[in-house]
């Protein structure tokens, strides 16, 4: 774990904040997308933030039990990426053969690659292979916690509640899901394909599960609602955000979770990346 | 076969350090009693919840256990079909995923519970382990190495009172090697699963309608196959039938046709399924069996005619 001071955590980086070190992050992912066709652009910008926050803030990653990262929502991974690649466990040379031939890096993540704990891509398979590894640590005694990202059209998948019925009857505590909600699903609003989904912390809870529901670009926020869990239930903190934080033609526009930039998309996103908007 | 896989996981619970039984709230699982009082902590009743049997197992395998996933052969796999193939398979992991009941055991409980495609669709995934064994011995056997396997095996069981086959075997049990059980040297009855105890029953009819002697063989290990030992097989007898409580396609039969071309076999070769058909019908085991073309008559008259052999 890096040293830490709530939401604006410091990283090897002197002094960095959290949102200076978000604003590099998306710069790297701008980066990456001028080297080829990249998917998923806006979908890594709604969840950076508590990417972030679990790798930075949240994750103990010293000794021998360290807590484990598996990004169920699979297509996000370009903020796990950038973020293994600051921290020394991915390369340069991995990210710059980013889906091209001869890389390791795709756009869903893929077990065996340095960092990544599971393969992912078929939305709703996460959680529960997070709640294996919880409960192999809980028989064995391991004090380790396992974080999952999720995205919010992926709890429509029927997998996701099967396990959300499992994990608290199993007395498995040692699991925290950061779900992306940033409303949208490849044909629109989440909130509008499914509006009796809604509230969803209610559900959340019914289930036996501790919620929260926070702004989850906000890294202070997202780091005091795990950090502030009684750590005798599984938790779930419901991060509200905006898909393609940062750049505004991205910013709620369904196209952009598939697109990549032109150069000059490129360069104006780059411009509104650095002031900030 | 279920309370000799309960017996063997009791043993190998004691063991193996970190193994884990995943059941979805299946009757059957009562068998495993003692070794869920002796190991509370790795015996999980996940609900009527397939889905999440696999991706536990797979998570708990990620981890470095050795789960093993139990509950009807259908529900098994076809429910969380997506679980078996990316958790599992995909990342290649030591699991081991139990199916109760594989073929037409549950005979009186309708199409749904039938698993006629399993062998075809676990054998096409990519890293996975097929075993079926003959009798409850061969379970033991198959049950161990199962446990020895690196990554995901689908291990295709019967139900219980299966007769033992395996006794007076002429061969051990190794993995990945068809196992001779009666000699012959004439035809060669070659099988697996619970119908291997009908290839049986046609090998004594056979012998005592025609001077001929018959051999059987269990093919328990399905993938990989033993595709040297089957080409000794159509080497070496003049009759070769292959039957099997399967569909037509992706099975035993189709394989040993395909080994046949490609070795120059020259010998008779009939191979008998399940037909491509879904089952409408109740009644015994052997009942349906027999809808489908499957007896012990049915399997001495092509052995027996010459020229003459159902083509799949």
């Amino acid at each position: 774990m890096m040293e830490s001071t709530g939401g604006m955590s410091t990283s090897l980086r002197g002094g960095e904040t959290a949102v200076d070190r978000c604003r590099r992050y998306r710069r790297r992912i701008l980066d990456i997308s001028q080297r080829g066709v990249v998917l998923h652009i806006a979908p890594a910008f709604s969840c950076l933030e508590l990417v972030d926050a679990a790798y930075h803030d949240l994750m103990q990653c010293d000794g021998d039990c360290p807590d484990t990262f598996v990004m169920s929502k699979g297509h996000g991974c370009l903020s796990q990426y950038v973020i293994l690649e600051d921290i020394g466990v991915l390369t340069e040379e991995h990210l710059n053969s980013y889906c091209r031939p001869g890389g390791v890096l795709g756009s869903h993540p893929d077990y065996g690659v340095p960092g990544i704990e599971a393969s992912t891509g078929s939305l709703g398979h996460g959680l529960g292979l997070a709640a294996g590894m919880a409960l192999a640590d809980k028989v064995r005694g391991d004090d380790r916690t396992v974080f999952v990202v999720m995205s919010d059209g992926e709890l429509q998948e029927g997998s996701v509640w099967e396990v959300m019925m499992l994990v608290p009857s199993l007395g498995i505590a040692n699991l925290v899901a950061l779900v992306d909600l940033n409303d949208f699903q490849s044909l629109g609003r989440t909130s509008e394909t499914l509006p009796n989904f809604y509230p969803m912390r209610d559900k959340v809870e019914a289930f036996g599960w501790e919620c929260q529901e926070v702004d989850g670009h906000d890294s202070t926020a997202v780091v005091a609602a795990v950090r502030d869990r009684t750590r005798t239930k599984p938790t779930m903190v419901l991060g509200r955000t905006t898909k393609g934080k940062g750049v505004s033609y991205m910013e709620n526009v369904p196209i952009w979770h598939y697109r990549s930039p032109s150069p000059e998309e490129y360069q104006q996103a780059l411009r509104e990346i650095e002031g900030g908007r | 076969m279920r309370d000799s896989f309960a017996r063997t996981m009791y043993e190998v619970g004691h063991k193996t350090k970190d193994v884990f039984i995943v059941v979805a709230d299946i009757s059957p699982a009562g068998s495993m009693a003692p070794f869920r009082k002796d190991f509370p902590d790795r015996f999980v009743n996940v609900g009527v919840a397939e889905q999440s049997m696999i991706a536990l197992c797979a998570g708990l395998a990620l981890r470095g256990c050795r789960p093993f996933a139990y509950t009807i052969a259908t529900f098994s796999i076809y429910r969380p079909f997506e679980q078996v193939r990316v958790d599992v398979c995909y990342q290649n992991l030591p699991v081991t995923i139990v199916g109760i009941g594989g073929g037409l055991a549950y005979s009186t409980l309708g199409g749904t519970h039938h698993a006629q495609e399993d062998v075809a669709i676990m054998s096409a995934l990519p890293n996975m382990t097929v075993m079926a064994p003959c009798d409850p011995a061969e379970t033991a056997a198959a049950t161990w190495a199962a446990v020895a396997c690196n990554g995901p095996v689908y291990l295709r069981l019967g139900k219980a009172g299966e007769p033992d086959l395996t006794s007076t075997a002429v061969d051990p049990y190794v993995f990945g090697r068809i196992r001779r059980l009666r000699q012959g040297r004439d035809i060669c009855i070659l099988s697996y699963g619970s119908i291997t105890k009908m290839a049986f029953d046609a090998a004594e009819a056979i012998e005592k309608e025609s001077g001929a002697t018959v051999a059987v063989a269990s093919v328990h290990t399905i993938k990989p196959l033993d595709r040297e030992g089957i080409a000794r097989v159509l080497q070496e007898f003049s009759t070769v039938v292959v039957v099997e409580e399967h569909s037509p396609h992706g099975g035993l039969g189709a394989q040993v046709k395909e080994i046949a071309w490609e070795s120059g076999a020259r010998c008779r070769l009939a191979t008998f399924s399940l037909k491509d058909e879904f089952i409408h019908a109740f009644g015994s085991h052997g009942y349906l069996l027999e809808r489908h073309g499957l007896s012990v008559n049915a399997l001495t008259s092509a052995a027996l005619t010459p020229a003459h052999g159902r083509s799949v």
